[in-house]
């Protein structure tokens, strides 16, 4: 009985392989889409956790120098001999310019315990440690090591990309700074009785545990983004997954009656079911995270230029098999099979034996359950808009995200029902009546299909918008910001002396870029010190501003500082911000900061100065009429190494490529879920094509020809199409203000100006059209080319 | 106190893991080996002797609070050489550990602390004599009156310790023979502290009053292959006599013992192998193993019979290299307190 079961079971499918090719297919893109974005999550998050686990700078407090960047190594001493049990860290980098690794140099005596391979070192061989002071890095920076230090590299894959760790004498003496450190990690559990922190060491400050990390909240948004992407594309698949299933059962109403007739029960009936889709859930899986491997494999050097451009975390440009992602997209792919097909086991466990087999067609012409899905999107969309004034947050602004397009995608039948009758009320001759009632008979069996090509497109136009309004806004901000012609880099103090003197003429600015990282309003941030001439006075245009602000700046009476800080703080013009020890100056510019993760204030050079006497200036930008004949004399004359000299225009180049490369990733993801979308319209009219020869035929029999049935099935598919793209155009407008002044707000921490770009939204539509119409092509072809006996069976067979 | 050379190799488990006890004896090339009849040179030889692999001062001591609650506390620095050369800076091969421990009737407590030699974070001054790794300290004027001080995450000690009777030498004028093979050490002591201070527990602070034993033990080349843990007793009886033994378990089950008998005025007789001998009676279980916490202690030719019972059988040093440590009192055949200290348990 059992094999009779499955070899009727599998019969179907061996008639109907293309069906068999549709459910596969559809689960392997739903799965690929959803592995592909879980595989680069998980690498990125893998080489956050390196970096974190490297240092776990967060999951400790740390001590650092109020001023300057160098801690004494005697206050080291004074802290441990106080009883305060801290860990020194010496941190710096080495090698060529354009290849630094970052050394961190820890002692794994006092380090606490765990913390990368030095504490490890500490518990099982100190001895040889010590004899071999190694440095551990991972094989790619163990590479770029090569030649610069003369202890032995070990390799130690866990190490976050170009950052090398090493004992603490290594590191001081590779870094040449001798009895110095750079900050110190306060272990978690400190004896009682320590004095407090003030009386030993005054001059440094606490700044408490990350939970975390940094890197990991910063770079939360971006993986949030991209989930997001992924889940978007799964709900496509599993819209195919879904009428695939639907269809397929449908069908084998017939022989599953049979079946029964014959004494099957039905118990086993549905375990066999079950099982043969199961079977079909995890072939499809495999193949989709075969598929999901390719597409991180190609999405992932994009990832990690991206989030190093935008946040300077570091992610490996290389694939790993990770159990994580691979497995999630077998689950997902069962559970998304298990989920489009509970429907149908239900309906079929239900069937009375003897039903007739009802088509599919007719029986999803339900009235009350498009009631239901209008009310149900109503009520997603109300919830969008409560969360659109009232929400706050990250999370809130994807809550708003989710429910909009969910909602609006389930508004989509009902609202082309109603735009269909009242053509269907227009139409004026009998062809144009049938036509527009036919569409709307069929508009069930597609509404999946044109939902998700409404995501698509909604989803294209929402991030072209914002990708294009970035972009606009962005150039014009470099424009501002990199308004010097060189930008020279000198190798130290002596040398920086030299070379202002050397450009020192009246007509010339020299802008020395001095910064230091600091916390400001409780944030990490940077100060910079601004040498403020007529660079910054005309080409700075700042978003809100006191008058003369320039001239406050320049007299020391105000600071300028960017978005980030003033959103992010609660801060605006005219507030007091307050920069080193009580000195507190008012706010009398916000600047726009695009790019840039962290807040930044800027003040006055000779107050910088004040503030940080350490801190030398190595870097400068350099206003000149002759930008090349300057570059040379600089060279030959000041015999400045041609690579220490960068001009304007290259430094542009590469930081709007970083901006390109920052939504390649959501570009090429948009171009895959318009794909899948236009393989739904394909597969649902596929099958629609073969369910409604029992309505095709009666108008066949009044005269219309096979030929016009086919023309008016492509008709069909482009007005539906069309209209979809009409639905689609103000979805997407929606989101991308969602994403431009809700979502990059609470993630990047400003606000981009909307700019619409209509040629862009026109180009899509065609597209959409135009893979409407591909997608149409095969199934009226077959319908043109129906035999007349098969149209003529529809009346003689009793079904 | 010369087994507990042990802990200190224990605390570099690839000299004991891997390259295993015998190996350690090679490794001794370069450092300077303890020789017979020792010429010593106070207060120089209280300070560091860095051309010695292995080095520690080591005190435990016997309380009792107002109540009459007896309490323990112990205070090690050790250290260790990775070559037999003393330089400034991080690259010193001198690594100095230190233990610190208080035990009461109820609890345990004990913390330990790292640090390398050359950066100043740890070190020993022989005069005015100060020991110190972290903001611990054993400081004082000489080594005959000292301040003790030295806190965890859950308790902290400050005591000043005042000797009553002279430093004792152990073993042939304070060279001590370890093993059958002659492996040795230097090794004295100043059992007759006494002791006043507080100590601060979780529930508060108590004064106690007490006695102190301190001891000073260097060397290059520790155990023999063959030995595998050790039980060593410091006690101190009601009539002023002392007692330092020790019995090194050797793999086939037999022991090598040795000790030293301390009159009330300070002077010496060394207990040979034999003459010392130590039997358990009872164990506790305690951190997942079997630690003898009852005794019976004999040293015939003195007429001592007496029965040794843990204060706290459950005074387990869990630290990196863990060990059973803690205060001892005399139950039966002898009255008096104590300190036991226990290795090499699995």
């Amino acid at each position: 009985m059992m094999r009779t079961g499955l070899s009727a079971l599998w019969s179907h499918w061996r008639r109907n392989p293309l069906q068999l090719f549709t459910l596969v297919a559809g689960l392997a893109l739903a799965t690929a889409l959803w592995s592909g974005v879980q595989a680069v999550n998980a690498e990125a998050r893998a080489s956050y956790d390196a970096a974190a686990a490297t240092l776990g700078d967060g999951q400790y407090d740390q001590l650092l120098p109020e001023r300057g960047d160098l801690i004494a190594q005697k206050t080291f001493i004074a802290l441990r001999r106080a009883g305060w049990l801290v860990g020194p860290v010496v941190e710096g980098r080495i090698g060529a310019p354009d290849n630094r690794v970052r050394l961190v140099g820890l002692d794994p005596l006092t380090t606490p315990s765990g913390l990368g391979p030095l504490g490890d070192a500490a518990t099982t061989g100190l001895p040889d440690y010590l004899e071999q002071l190694p440095v551990y890095a991972n094989a790619a920076t163990a590479a770029k090591l090569e030649g610069l230090l003369n202890t032995p590299v070990v390799i130690d894959a866990d190490i976050a990309p170009d950052t090398a760790i090493t004992d603490i004498s290594v590191a001081q003496r590779l870094l040449g700074m001798d009895v110095q450190l750079s900050r110190l990690i306060v272990a978690p559990v400190q004896p009682i009785g320590r004095p407090p922190l003030a009386e030993i060491a005054p001059d440094l400050i606490r700044r408490p545990a990350q939970g975390g990390g940094d890197v990991g909240r910063l770079t939360d948004s971006f993986h949030l983004n991209l989930t997001a992407f992924g889940l978007l594309s799964f709900a496509v698949g599993i819209f195919i997954v879904h009428g695939a299933i639907g269809l397929v059962f449908e069908q084998r109403r017939g022989m599953v009656r049979t079946l029964r007739a014959l004494g099957m029960p039905l118990n086993r009936l549905i375990v066999l079911m079950a099982a043969e889709l199961l079977a079909l859930a995890l072939l499809g899986g495999v193949v989709g995270v075969l598929l999901g491997y390719l597409i991180a494999a190609s999405l992932l050097p994009d990832v990690a230029a991206t989030i190093e451009g935008l946040y300077g975390a570091q992610v490996s440009g290389t694939l790993q098999l990770r159990p994580a992602w691979w497995l999630s997209g077998l689950a997902i792919s069962v559970l998304g099979t298990g989920l489009a097909a509970a429907g149908a086991l239900v309906g079929i466990a239900r069937m009375p034996l003897l039903a007739s087999a009802k088509p599919r067609a007719w029986a999803t012409a339900r009235g009350t359950a498009r009631r239901l899905q209008a009310m149900g999107s109503l009520a997603l969309l109300a919830v969008a808009g409560l969360l659109a004034l009232a929400g706050e947050g990250l999370i809130m602004g994807f809550g708003l995200l989710g429910c909009l397009l969910i909602g609006a995608a389930l508004l989509l039948p009902p609202v082309l029902d109603r735009v269909l009758a009242g053509a269907q009320r227009l139409a004026t001759n009998v062809t144009a009546q049938w036509f527009w009632a036919d569409t709307r008979q069929q508009l069930p069996g597609l509404s999946l299909a044109l939902m998700a090509l409404l995501l698509a497109m909604a989803a294209n136009i929402g991030v072209s918008t914002m990708v294009s309004s970035f972009r606009l806004t962005f150039t014009g901000f470099l424009d501002q910001r990199l308004a010097s012609e060189l930008y020279v880099t000198t190798e130290s103090a002596a040398q920086t002396a030299a070379f202002e003197a050397f450009v020192a003429d009246p007509a010339r600015e020299t802008l020395p870029l001095l910064s230091v990282d600091t916390t400001l309003a409780d944030l990490p941030a940077e100060l910079y010190g601004a040498r403020i001439g007529a660079t910054y006075r005309e080409n700075w245009v700042l978003l809100a501003q006191a008058p003369d602000v320039w001239t406050r700046v320049a007299e020391q009476q105000a600071l300028i500082v960017n978005e980030q800080l003033a959103r992010r703080a609660g801060l605006w013009v005219g507030d007091d911000l307050t920069i080193g020890t009580g000195l507190a100056l008012p706010i009398a510019g916000i600047v726009g900061d695009y790019g840039n993760p962290i807040g930044q204030a800027i003040v006055a050079e000779p107050l910088f100065r004040d503030l940080y006497p350490e801190v030398e200036a190595l870097s400068f930008g350099v206003r000149s009429e002759t930008p090349q004949a300057l570059r040379e004399s600089l060279i030959e004359e000041f015999g400045l190494p041609a690579q220490n000299i960068t001009d304007q225009a290259q430094i542009k180049a590469f930081s709007l490529s970083v901006f390109e490369r920052t939504f390649t990733v959501t570009a090429a993801l948009n171009v895959l879920t318009l794909a899948v979308a236009a393989f739904a319209i394909f597969m649902s009219l596929l099958t629609l094509a073969t369910m409604r020869l029992p309505q095709l035929a009666p108008a066949w029999a009044l005269g219309l020809t096979r030929r016009r049935l086919g023309q008016l099935e492509l008709v069909r598919a482009v007005v539906l199409a069309a209209l979809t793209a009409l639905c689609a155009l103000p979805l997407g407008l929606a989101l991308a203000w969602v994403l431009l002044a809700v979502v990059n707000v609470e993630a990047f921490g400003w606000r981009l100006p909307m700019f619409l770009f209509p040629l862009d939204y026109l180009t899509l539509a065609l597209f959409a059209l135009v893979a409407a119409v591909i997608a149409a092509t095969l199934p009226a072809r077959r319908l043109a080319r129906t035999p007349p006996s098969d149209l003529l069976k529809v009346f003689a067979n009793e079904r | 106190m010369n087994v507990k050379i042990l802990i200190t190799f224990l605390l570099l488990p690839v000299c004991a893991v891997a390259q295993g006890f015998a190996g350690l004896g090679t490794q001794a090339e370069g450092f300077a080996m303890p020789a017979p009849a020792p010429q010593f040179d106070f207060p120089a030889d209280h300070g560091a002797h860095p051309d010695y692999r292995i080095e520690w001062w080591y005190l435990t001591a016997n309380m009792t609070g107002p109540d009459g609650t007896p309490y323990g506390l112990q205070w090690t620095l050790f250290r260790s050489a990775l070559a037999p050369e003393t330089t400034e800076g991080w690259d010193s091969p001198q690594i100095w550990f230190g233990h610190a421990a208080v035990t009461t009737p109820e609890a345990h407590f004990a913390t330990e602390r790292y640090a390398r030699g050359g950066i100043g974070q740890a070190g020993v001054q022989a005069d005015p004599f100060t020991a110190w790794i972290d903001e611990w300290q054993l400081a004082g004027t000489g080594i005959d009156r000292l301040r003790l001080t030295a806190s965890g995450p859950d308790f902290a000690y400050d005591v000043a310790l005042e000797a009553q009777g002279p430093l004792v030498f152990h073993g042939d004028g304070g060279y001590s023979v370890k093993s059958a093979q002659g492996q040795a050490s230097y090794y004295y002591s100043q059992p007759f502290f006494e002791l006043a201070g507080t100590i601060t527990l979780p529930t508060g602070k108590v004064d106690v009053t007490g006695t102190a034993w301190l001891d000073r033990e260097w060397s290059s080349q520790p155990l023999a292959a063959d030995q595998t843990g050790w039980d060593w007793f410091s006690l101190s009886f009601d009539t002023g006599n002392k007692l330092m033994g020790f019995r090194l378990r050797q793999s086939d089950g037999s022991y090598y013992t040795s000790g030293t008998w301390i009159t009330p005025d300070g002077h010496t007789t060394a207990l040979p192998d034999g003459s010392f001998d130590a039997e358990p009676l009872a164990t506790t279980a305690v951190a997942g193993r079997d630690i003898p916490t009852r005794w019976r202690v004999q040293v015939p030719s003195r007429d001592v019979d007496t029965i040794v019972e843990a204060v706290n059988p459950q005074s387990w040093m869990d630290l990196s290299v863990p060990y059973w440590e803690g205060p001892v009192r005399m139950v039966g055949g002898a009255s008096g307190v104590g300190y036991l200290e226990m290795t090499g348990y699995e």
